[in-house]
């Protein structure tokens, strides 16, 4: 059986673009530390499994399960939340990029600041490492959460990560995690939330394919 | 950062034992009687770590991450008592979660800071005596006992905590990660945790770990967890 390696997505801007919101700093071991290591491990365990298969030994196959899910899910969490971040002097970065989604968060959620205090209440609520994420489920939209590096892919649309490990704010905000919640709404690309808003979850995950 | 700033008084470390919240006149106009945890004073500086454990990361995680804890912990309890007095059981159960991540939380963290003591003054060095044969006979040795538990340390999945135990049936000492604050309950007694979670390095080792479980056996204080196992 022939796998496929992955390997890291450029950003779509520079490590500096999203300060003051995210340090420079951050997005740099961020992108090319973390998200690296979830590539690097996520291909080794692809590989290993690759070769369990061929050898018919499940036993093998089942142990690497959780370094597939847990790597896998780094690779594609990060890559949906590059994606979803933009620099606050970008057009991308205004919430009037996204009519459509926009309109439906009013009707959820009352009105755009509903939805971010009820998401910023789930991200904080959060014990441990994880992300928070609006999605799209079927035609109605959710705020769901997933433990640590675990993704979305019980059938929603990612539309919208946010990622809660500490290493995502830490050498900036330290204990603050709030005030981090606060900053990162200046830099979300609302321009690719409705493109995933208005597309279905083959859409969403085709950067991944683009990063093999 | 200068270390005498923070000092710590050695003699209070009380925290996980209750200190009285209200006077007692007070108390007894409540259906329920209980004292609140409070933040144990560490039992060294904070900059007393280094360079193993940077001040910095001592003082934020001390009194800003466990502070948070206790808390949390003290708030969950108050509205677990509430929700009892009204005979809401839906909403105290609603507690359990919030009562485990900070009651956890504070148990592991006031462990920990027991766990740990300065370079060449309690801290780093070897296991001795009963639990040192202990460690030969059920890792091999203190080496793989390092070894094991760094590499259980590496492969915890998001945040958590390492910890050696004695199972409290055979008195053997084995190897468990907790994930986030979930504390070590039933039949396991904790002698030595090691916590994982990236607050607990990240200001001084980044993304890089295994630096940090490297240098942590510089500082860690088998006098408490000799004390601990028995001996």
């Amino acid at each position: 059986m022939s796998i496929g390696t992955f390997s890291l997505p450029a950003l779509p801007y520079d490590y500096d673009a999203l300060e003051p919101s995210i340090s420079e700093e951050i997005m740099k071991l961020h992108h090319g530390k973390h998200h690296q290591a979830y590539v690097t491990n996520l291909n080794n365990a692809l590989k290993t499994y690759s070769t369990a298969i061929t050898d018919n030994d499940v036993p093998s196959q089942i142990a690497l399960q959780a370094a597939i899910k847990f790597n896998g899910g780094g690779h594609i969490n990060h890559s949906l939340f590059w994606k979803n971040l933009s620099p606050s002097s970008s057009a991308d970065a205004n919430p009037t990029s996204a009519p459509t989604l926009t309109a439906e968060i009013d009707k959820t959620w009352g009105s755009l600041d509903g939805f971010k205090e009820a998401m910023g209440k789930a991200l904080l609520g959060l014990q441990g490492s994880g992300w928070g994420w609006l999605v799209k489920d079927g035609n109605t939209l959710r705020i769901v959460t997933t433990k640590d590096q675990d993704p979305v892919v019980g059938g929603e649309v990612p539309i919208l990560g946010i990622d809660m490990w500490e290493h995502a704010y830490y050498l900036q905000y330290y204990n603050g995690k709030a005030a981090y919640v606060e900053n990162i709404w200046k830099v979300i690309n609302w321009a690719t939330a409705e493109e995933r808003f208005k597309g279905d979850r083959e859409d969403a995950f085709k950067i991944l394919k683009a990063a093999l | 950062m200068s270390s005498s700033l923070l000092r710590t008084t050695p003699l209070l470390r009380a925290g996980l034992r209750a200190r009285a919240a209200k006077p007692l006149a007070a108390m007894a106009t409540t259906s329920f009687t209980r004292g609140k945890a409070t933040l144990p004073d560490l039992p060294y500086d904070y900059g007393a770590l280094e360079p193993y454990i940077s001040g910095q990361i001592m003082e934020l995680h001390h009194s800003k991450h466990h502070q948070t804890y206790v808390n949390g912990f003290n708030a969950a309890v108050e509205a677990l008592a509430e929700a009892e007095a009204k005979g809401d059981s839906k909403a105290a159960a609603s507690q359990a979660p919030l009562l485990n991540f900070h009651g956890g939380g504070h148990v592991n963290h006031s462990l920990f800071w027991e766990n740990l003591a300065p370079n060449g003054k309690g801290g780093g060095g070897e296991p001795e005596g009963k639990l040192l044969t202990a460690i030969n006979q059920d890792f091999g040795s203190f080496e793989n006992l390092k070894k094991q538990t760094n590499a259980a340390l590496a492969g915890i999945q998001g945040s958590g905590w390492a910890w050696i135990v004695k199972d409290k049936a055979s008195g053997n000492l084995t190897l468990v990660t907790r994930a986030n604050q979930d504390p070590v309950t039933g039949n396991f007694e904790p002698l030595l945790g090691i916590d994982a979670w990236e607050h607990a390095y990240y200001l001084q080792y980044q993304n890089r770990k295994a630096e940090y479980f490297s240098a942590i056996w510089d500082v860690i204080n088998w006098g408490t967890v000799a004390k601990r196992f028995g001996q």
